[in-house]
């Protein structure tokens, strides 16, 4: 009766709740003359079924890289997965053969990009480009996934969708785009949703109209969220987790409060003033001086080390290991190493 | 509507451009028709009768308006060393050159972007030094030589080839193809050699955008990846190059039309600059930019088809 096979495939099966475990993620990009950037670096989390998990950090962090990771759209050459493991309900997607792992994308996760402008096919009506979606997963007529396509198209909050469907890209403004591909990503009910800083290119307006819906299809359709973004205001608004990466690692893991409340890591309490005040008119108050080091130049010991202001002389040496304070807060810093801390 | 309207207007306006500037330039050449016509030794009145005949003594503006008339009615004047009107002589070797330019342009079509794609698809070091040396040698190949190489090694041993002159399609399909189909090599092989670069680059352009990761994010499969959105949206660049080989190839047809001494229009264009036969040669010019002129007009139709960010706007 027991097959301990079974155990060894994933924790994720211990664990009724979880949705996404990612293991020792390593993704690479082999670049000329030999170097090679590490933008994914051994970066391991978990997500559970209808939970929001933030991932943040700034521009260079690995967030996309990461992301993509999952969806194995790394781009090859010049990246690859060089190690790990990703576990999607205790199903192993980093070796799945490309058809499968082609059953996934769009089916069991979808994904929202950065760039509503350019990521819709300009030659296409949006119409086509959804059905498309729907008919690759589903075994249904065109005119019932045209339907369908209404029908998403107006639970996105097009009143006028018989319109939309057929009008192309380029007749819609960003906003607009943006919520079509919400209505693409969650053509087929995914599991998980990634969202790739879904807000960053709209307008102010416009930012919140897109979260709310996408808070919205996560409680309809009860899918669990990855919420990329370096807006630490939406991260406090919608997220139940936080995971927070810099320079290919994560270097805090923590619950939303907690890593307001206690926050640990200098470069999370760095972000965090971040934060535009409404009050001074969404000015930065702060932005951390210097920037991420690019992946192909990570100094040695930790990588935060040179832009922190706590750094002692064992972080320009040591690489810090990730803490685990308590099961929900994780910190990667030699400051947290032994009991006590800062 | 609007936009194929303003492409129609752009037409006329420029085969008017044109046709002026031809003219024009009949004008300023050297060397005297009439004289050439009648010989050195022939006396004023002779000249001034022919001058009458021809229109010639007519003020310039009077002159291009006949002209013009003419081209509009199809009446281009006579042919000074043929005694025939232009328009019969054109229409007796249009069949020819078009048959030839069609063809040629089939063969680097159904070649040039199947292979394109094909290297596309095969990206690496070794297949980008291999085809980019193809890409320079079918730049350096002169056309006649070319021509000579395939009469030689495909003409000489394969009876179905014609290798001078040429079979009319009315008397036999077979015997018009085997006139053809070296000629047309012989254009088509270069224009392959180069194109096929700029179908490859275009695709890849176009895997790079982020629309491409979209589609993959839905899972789609790489085939339709490539056959429905890459190779939909390559074709509005690729459109491009294929309106100048078009262009290119009837420029090609003139000299190929002598290496395989085809009764095309190239072949006429030449005997009739060689006798300074002025109506023949504006005839024959005026065609050459009417097709020019006319296949972009239809590149910029065919533009509002594929792309609807043109249609409509
Ligand atoms: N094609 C590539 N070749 C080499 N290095 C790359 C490539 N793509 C990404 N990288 C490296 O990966 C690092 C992380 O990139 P990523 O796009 O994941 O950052 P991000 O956190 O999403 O940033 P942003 O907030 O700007 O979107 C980059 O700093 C870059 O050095
Ligand atoms: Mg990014």
């Amino acid at each position: 009766m027991h097959s301990p096979q079974v155990k060894l495939e994933s924790s994720a099966n211990l664990q009724e709740n979880m949705l996404l475990e990612v293991n020792g993620l390593k993704t690479y990009f082999q670049m000329e003359k030999g170097k090679v950037a590490k933008a994914v670096d051994n970066v391991s989390f978990s997500i559970n079924k209808g939970e929001t998990v933030a991932l943040v950090g700034e521009s260079g962090s690995g967030k996309s890289i990461t992301s993509l990771s999952i969806m194995r759209l790394i781009p090859k050459p010049p990246g690859e997965i060089v190690e790990g493991s990703i576990f999607l309900e205790g199903k192993e997607l980093l070796t799945l053969p490309e058809d499968e792992m082609a059953n996934v994308r769009g089916n069991d996760i979808g994904m929202i990009f950065q760039e509503p402008m350019t990521s819709l096919d300009p030659v296409f009506t949006i119409g086509n480009q959804i059905v498309e979606s729907l008919m690759r997963h589903q075994k249904i007529k065109k005119s019932e996934a045209y339907e369908k396509a209404i029908e998403l198209l107006k639970i996105v909050g097009f009143s006028r969708a018989e319109v939309i469907i057929n009008e192309y890209p380029h007749q819609l403004s960003g906003g607009m785009r943006q919520r079509v591909m919400i209505a693409i990503a969650m053509s087929n009910n995914p599991k998980l949703l990634i969202a790739d800083e879904p807000t960053t290119a709209l307008d102010v307006t416009v930012q919140a109209q897109i979260l709310n819906l996408m808070m919205d299809m996560k409680k309809k359709y009860g899918s669990s969220i990855l919420l990329i973004t370096h807006d630490m205001g939406v991260v406090a608004e919608v997220a139940d987790r936080v995971l927070v990466m810099y320079a290919g690692q994560i270097v805090e893991e923590a619950l939303v409060k907690d890593l307001f409340l206690k926050t640990k890591h200098p470069y999370t309490k760095a972000l965090l003033k971040t934060i535009p005040n409404i009050e001074v008119e969404l000015h930065r108050l702060d932005s951390i001086p210097g920037t991420v080091p690019p992946a192909h130049l990570f100094p040695k010991g930790c990588r935060f080390a040179e832009r922190c202001t706590y750094a002692m002389a064992k972080c320009h040496e040591e690489d810090p290991s990730l803490i685990e304070n308590s099961p929900d807060h994780k910190v990667r810093c030699h400051l947290y190493e032994r009991e006590g801390g800062m | 509507m609007a936009y194929i309207i303003r492409r129609i207007i752009l037409f006329v306006v420029t085969m008017a451009t044109v046709s002026l500037i031809t003219f024009s330039v009949f004008q300023v050449m050297p060397g005297d028709p009439i004289r050439i016509m009648l010989g050195t030794e022939a006396d004023e009145t002779q000249v001034e009768t022919l001058k009458k005949q021809l229109g010639l003594d007519q003020p310039l503006h009077i002159q291009y308006m006949d002209w013009v008339k003419g081209l509009v009615t199809g009446d281009l004047g006579d042919s000074i060393r043929f005694s025939r009107p232009v328009t019969e002589l054109l229409a007796d070797r249009l069949p020819v050159t078009i048959s030839l330019a069609l063809i040629t342009l089939i063969i680097v079509v159904i070649v040039a972007i199947p292979l394109g794609i094909f290297v596309a698809k095969r990206q690496n070091k070794l297949s980008d030094v291999v085809f980019s040396s193809v890409t320079q040698l079918g730049m350096a190949v002169p056309s006649f030589w070319l021509g000579m190489l395939l009469i030689l090694y495909l003409g000489m041993n394969f009876s179905f080839f014609t290798i001078s002159g040429y079979v009319p399609w009315t008397q036999s399909v077979v015997g018009a193809l085997g006139a053809l189909l070296l000629p047309a090599l012989t254009i088509a092989i270069p224009q392959i050699a180069v194109k096929f670069r700029y179908v490859r680059n275009a695709i890849l352009e176009q895997l790079r955008l982020d629309y491409v990761r979209t589609i993959r994010s839905k899972g789609i499969t790489e085939k339709f990846v490539m056959y429905k959105h890459v190779l939909r949206n390559s074709m509005i660049p690729i459109l491009t190059v294929f309106g100048l080989i078009t262009a290119e190839v009837v420029a090609g047809t003139i000299i190929v039309e002598q290496v395989f001494s085809l009764p095309g229009i190239g072949q006429l264009l030449i005997t009739s600059i060689s006798y300074r036969d002025f109506p023949l040669v504006q005839g024959i010019v005026m065609y050459i930019t009417f097709v020019v002129v006319f296949i972009n007009f239809i590149v910029d139709i065919l533009y509002s088809v594929l792309d609807p960010r043109i249609r409509l706007n």
